[in-house]
């Protein structure tokens, strides 16, 4: 299952499409959005991605992290659109023979999703938002 | 002459205030050159330059890439998913 969903993630759904009787490990990984950053109360969370790439990427991190740990099967699904804090913006299951594959290749999935897939988070406060890693009018310039 | 499809997305947008245009180019031209006519036409996209990608059809494109009549490019901001 690969998916960027516009609705809330139903994590049920997406551990159980992993499951399989060949499997002695499930592992599950979400991420859900905060309610501060540095200090700064956050109202909620606005994502945006660039679908058809997006979707591809992801794609291709399951297929990587099936081609280096042998794992059983493997699910990303990311929520785009408004996310209210404390919700989950992505959930990622993965199984496997055993847990050492299982948590490895879910690592790798969180990690190379957060660095490559061409998804945006913006920050909603009080008096405004901004997008994650744009801080500022340049890099390292705070305004 | 070439026109290829720009499509900016998050901070990007904001910074050239547009979403999607077509963008003319001379024939031959490449992503390096797409990326200075932008940032010429948006200097504030100029501190960003470094953090910027762009993507060609859909893919990551290096920053000599040769662009077609046609083709569709997005410029990706520092991506924050997860």
């Amino acid at each position: 299952m690969i998916e960027i969903v516009h609705t809330p993630i139903d994590v049920e759904a997406v551990l159980e499409s992993v499951r399989d009787p060949g499997a002695g490990a499930l592992d599950l990984f979400l991420g859900t959005t905060r309610n501060q950053t540095k200090g700064r109360s956050v109202l909620w969370l606005e994502y945006e991605a660039y679908e058809p790439m997006a979707r591809g990427l992801m794609e291709r991190i399951a297929r990587e992290a099936g081609e280096r740990w042998g794992i059983t099967k493997i699910s990303i699904v990311h929520r785009i659109g408004r996310v209210a804090v404390g919700e989950t913006s992505v959930a990622i299951a993965v199984s496997s023979a055993h847990r050492n594959e299982a948590f490895l290749a879910c690592r790798y999935a969180i990690d190379d999703l957060k660095k490559n897939v061409p998804i945006w988070k913006k920050e909603v406060f009080a008096d405004g938002g901004h997008w994650v890693g744009m801080e500022g009018s340049g890099p390292g310039v705070s305004d | 002459m070439i026109s290829v499809h720009v499509h900016c997305f998050a901070g990007a947008r904001d910074l050239t205030g547009w979403s999607e245009r077509e963008i003319p180019l001379p024939d031959g031209a490449n992503t390096a050159d797409l990326l200075a006519a932008l940032i010429g036409a948006h200097p504030s996209l100029a501190a960003w330059k470094a953090f910027l990608r762009l993507a060609v059809n859909a893919e990551y494109a290096g920053p000599a890439t040769a662009l077609r009549d046609g083709d569709a490019v997005a410029v990706i901001p520092p991506v924050s998913g997860g």
